[in-house]
């Protein structure tokens, strides 16, 4: 029952963060038009206030997230998101995750996270674009300001109404751990790549097409793209766990939102080393920037629209048709940008042979650009056939697992072959002798997994074949490398691999990256090829067996939890008779929230790297139950891909002071 | 509204207009509030520069590749002359430019 809104300082913390809002609107407004006014007229004080202007908004709009947050823990029901998204019941941790759970608290993140992103690049590269920055300015700016304005007129995380006594509560499937920190990451990435977006488009608008904008922007671009495709795996792994189907990706939309920047964001990171060495691919980098920062805002237009319909989309609203039409200006202003300054993108150089490293990276860039286009069609075909047809058609799994195989086979098979190429140009007879190694250990590997059965899943079979030559041509790129450094340098093995990687951490950093996705495959490709699913009732004392696995129906029972009632039925695993311990399932009743989730049991074996997994589908009254129980081999690989891959991202982004003293040197402008 | 709000939100209006508003108070008249674009001769200094480092990394991953069996020894002395010369051309554009301020291009400064 509604009650009377609270007089005091409960009505204090949302006025306040409305008030703030609407400072930090201001400011990024001024930010944008007089930067834009200060580049065009080139007016020094002007351009510095436009600067102060977007760190002040940080400021601004962090006072209005503590605001929320306090909102949130105060349990301020008069504030209408709070009610929505939290009730008396629901523990702390969650609580203050409700900031990011709704989408006018994570419109409130994604501005946040652009001021203070923005400000920070723009005070630490200051010196290094100095010509760049006048436009650097309002570019953020402006991207900045259109959040701001849907957090004052459209979607205002600080609008109050009469408080009702318990809130609404979370929905229970953000109620787990991972989505603690996968939103939070998730948001990271996809702001993060407004800042290369920013400086390229801002280098294209001075003329200063040279390469300090890639400089100024080469961390940031790593660090985007290392939360992004973290975030991609803690949603898998909430999936796995919380969604509760035995899988670990479906291709839902919302998942692909983040893939496809991702890949986009993967193919510069490649594609950037060719014009940091050959001065290449000029027009090809900015036109992925603009891609990638455009997808980032499509993955939030999905994922907050709900214009498509996904597990992971947990909203209705009507800022769709603003988040299309301000990535249609973006996308306008982009192209528009670039064919206007097509001339001084037009690269003094050509490739020299289709057999070199530089093609190898050009190669890796098409199919990783056709498999994020492949999965946007995928994911707008529903919208694009209820437009044209009237009836939304989904796209399903085996769509998108054709164009990942298809993409991307030839892709891993990439990641071994480019390492091994040298630049501007290879014989074959040297590329086939640098290749005998790893394309033996692929073969041997091969015949003795064939041997071994697992022919009974062609795609899979050619998956780990893939991965053994790329795992093979990795070490064999860190072998000759100490070999040649120990040789040159007269080092011990330890110090001459520590400098080997000490002094070239894009490239081996790079390597550990390549090892981490052929982890993904392998466990992507053990789950996927080689899983084994049963389905039984079963009574108390009843088994079921499942991939050598047995499992037998001991009880099940019910318990009060924090805000749930928690009925779980209990199960004793064994395999070859040997007892491995009990785990429990089954579905929790949230009383706030009035919804019930499922809570699977999963029994991780990390010696034969499978889990045991099951679900409670039905509790019956007769005390029998509905069990799906699976066998998910390899599994847990995927996993261990996200630690190497965050390993190999810090190898790549650490700091390397000899590389930072030679750019000061380079980049050591006259006095002005 | 209430009034304490009002209160803390112009304060921190204040705040940001002053922070915005610093450069104008700091220097209310300036003979010059010209952006200072890089000057022609630093502009092309860069590109010099860029120029250099790029034919320099050139040569020294060729021979790492040479070194690595990557590159044959007939592609290896087939690449190299051009490199060599790339980077030489380069290095002499740079010679006789004095680096900012006067001094002259450090010997690191080429060896990098």
């Amino acid at each position: 029952m509604p009650v009377e809104v609270r007089a005091g300082e409960d009505v204090l913390m949302p006025e306040l963060g409305r008030a703030v809002l609407v400072v930090a609107l201001g400011l990024l407004l001024y930010a944008c038009v007089a930067g834009a006014v200060a580049a065009v007229r080139g007016r020094r004080r002007l351009l510095e206030s436009a600067r102060n202007a977007l760190f002040a908004s940080f400021g601004a709009v962090a006072v209005a997230a503590v605001v929320l947050l306090v909102a949130l823990a105060d349990h301020d029901f008069s504030v209408v998101y709070v009610a929505e998204h939290t009730s008396l019941e629901l523990p702390l941790g969650y609580t203050l995750s409700a900031f990011w759970s709704g989408q006018e608290g994570s419109l409130l993140l994604w501005l946040l996270v652009l001021t203070g992103m923005g400000a920070a690049a723009v005070a630490l590269n200051g010196r290094l674009t100095r010509d760049v920055l006048p436009w650097t300015v309002p570019i953020l700016g402006g991207v900045a300001t259109f959040f701001a304005f849907l957090l004052v007129f459209v979607a205002s995380p600080f609008a109050t109404a009469a408080a009702p006594a318990d809130g609404a509560g979370l929905n229970p499937s953000l109620q787990n751990p991972y989505m603690l920190a996968h939103p939070p990451l998730l948001y990271l990435g996809y702001v993060g790549l407004t800042i290369p977006f920013a400086f390229a488009m801002a280098a294209l608008a001075s003329r200063r097409t040279d390469e300090r904008w890639i400089v100024a922007t080469r961390r940031w671009t790593l660090a985007s793209w290392t939360f992004l495709g973290v975030a991609i795996l803690l949603g898998a792994k909430w999936a796995y766990e919380e969604v509760g189907w035995g899988g670990w990706y479906a291709w839902d939309p919302v998942e692909n939102a983040a893939l496809m920047p991702w890949l986009v964001a993967t193919a510069y990171l490649h594609s950037v080393m060719v014009q940091e060495k050959k001065n290449m691919l000029r027009v090809w980098n900015v036109v992925l920037v603009a891609g990638a920062f455009a997808l980032s805002l499509f993955g939030t237009f999905l994922t907050r629209s709900g214009v498509i319909n996904s597990i992971h989309s947990f909203t209705q609203s009507s800022i769709g048709a603003w988040f299309l039409a301000f990535i249609a200006v973006v996308i306008a202003a982009s192209v528009t940008l670039i064919l206007v300054r097509l001339r001084l993108l037009r690269s003094p150089t050509r490739l020299e042979s289709l057999v070199s490293r530089e093609a190898a990276f050009l190669y890796n860039n098409l199919f990783l650009v056709a498999l994020a286009l492949t999965i946007l069609w995928g994911v707008v075909f529903p919208l694009v056939s209820e437009a044209v047809r009237g009836v939304a058609l989904t796209v399903g799994a085996p769509y998108y697992n054709f164009f990942a195989i298809a993409f991307g086979l030839p892709l891993v098979l990439l990641m071994g072959i480019g390492p091994l190429v040298a630049w501007r140009r290879a014989s074959l007879r040297a590329l086939g002798k640098s290749l005998s190694w790893p394309a033996g250990v692929a073969l041997t590997v091969g015949v003795i997994l064939t041997l071994l059965g697992a022919g009974s899943s062609p795609a899979a079979l050619v998956g780990y074949t893939f991965a053994a030559f790329v795992l093979a041509a990795i070490v064999l790129e860190f072998v000759r490398g100490t070999r040649a450094r120990r040789a040159l340098a007269g080092e011990s093995w330890p110090s001459a691999f520590a400098g080997l990687v000490g002094r070239n951490r894009r490239r081996y950093g790079g390597y550990i990256v390549h090892a981490s996705i052929v982890l993904l495959l392998v466990g992507a490709a053990g789950i996927g090829g080689f899983g084994k699913t049963t389905e039984a009732k079963l009574a108390p004392g009843e088994a079921l067996r499942v991939g050598g696995y047995e499992l037998t129906y001991l009880e099940s029972g019910e318990r009060r939890g924090a805000n749930a009632i928690e009925a779980r039925a209990r199960f004793a695993v064994s395999r070859g008779g040997d007892e491995l311990g009990t785990v429990s399932a089954g579905k929790n009743r949230y009383l706030a929230e009035e919804q019930v989730s499922n809570e699977v049991a999963i029994r991780s074996d990390w010696l034969r790297a499978e889990d045991v997994f099951v679900i409670v589908n039905q509790f019956d009254a007769d005390g029998s139950v509905s069990v799906k129980a699976l066998v998910n081999p390899l599994v847990n690989f995927i996993w261990l891909a996200g630690l190497v891959f965050l390993l190999g991202s810090v190898v790549t982004m650490w700091p390397d002071a000899r590389e930072q003293r030679r750019l000061e040197r380079r980049f050591a402008y006259a006095p002005a | 509204m209430n009034t304490v709000a009002v209160i803390l939100a112009v304060l921190l209006a204040l705040a940001c207009v002053a922070i915005v508003a610093r450069p104008f108070l700091r220097e209310p008249t300036t003979e010059d509030d010209r952006l200072t674009d890089l000057p022609a001769a630093e502009q092309e200094r860069l590109r010099l520069v860029e120029e250099r480092d790029r034919a320099l990394a050139a040569l020294k991953e060729l021979e790492f590749d040479h070194r690595t069996g990557k590159v044959s020894d007939d592609d290896y002395r087939e690449l190299v002359g051009p490199l060599r010369h790339q980077a030489a051309q380069a290095l002499r554009a740079l010679e006789p430019r004095a680096a900012p301020g006067g001094r002259a291009v450090p010997r690191e400064d080429v060896r990098a």
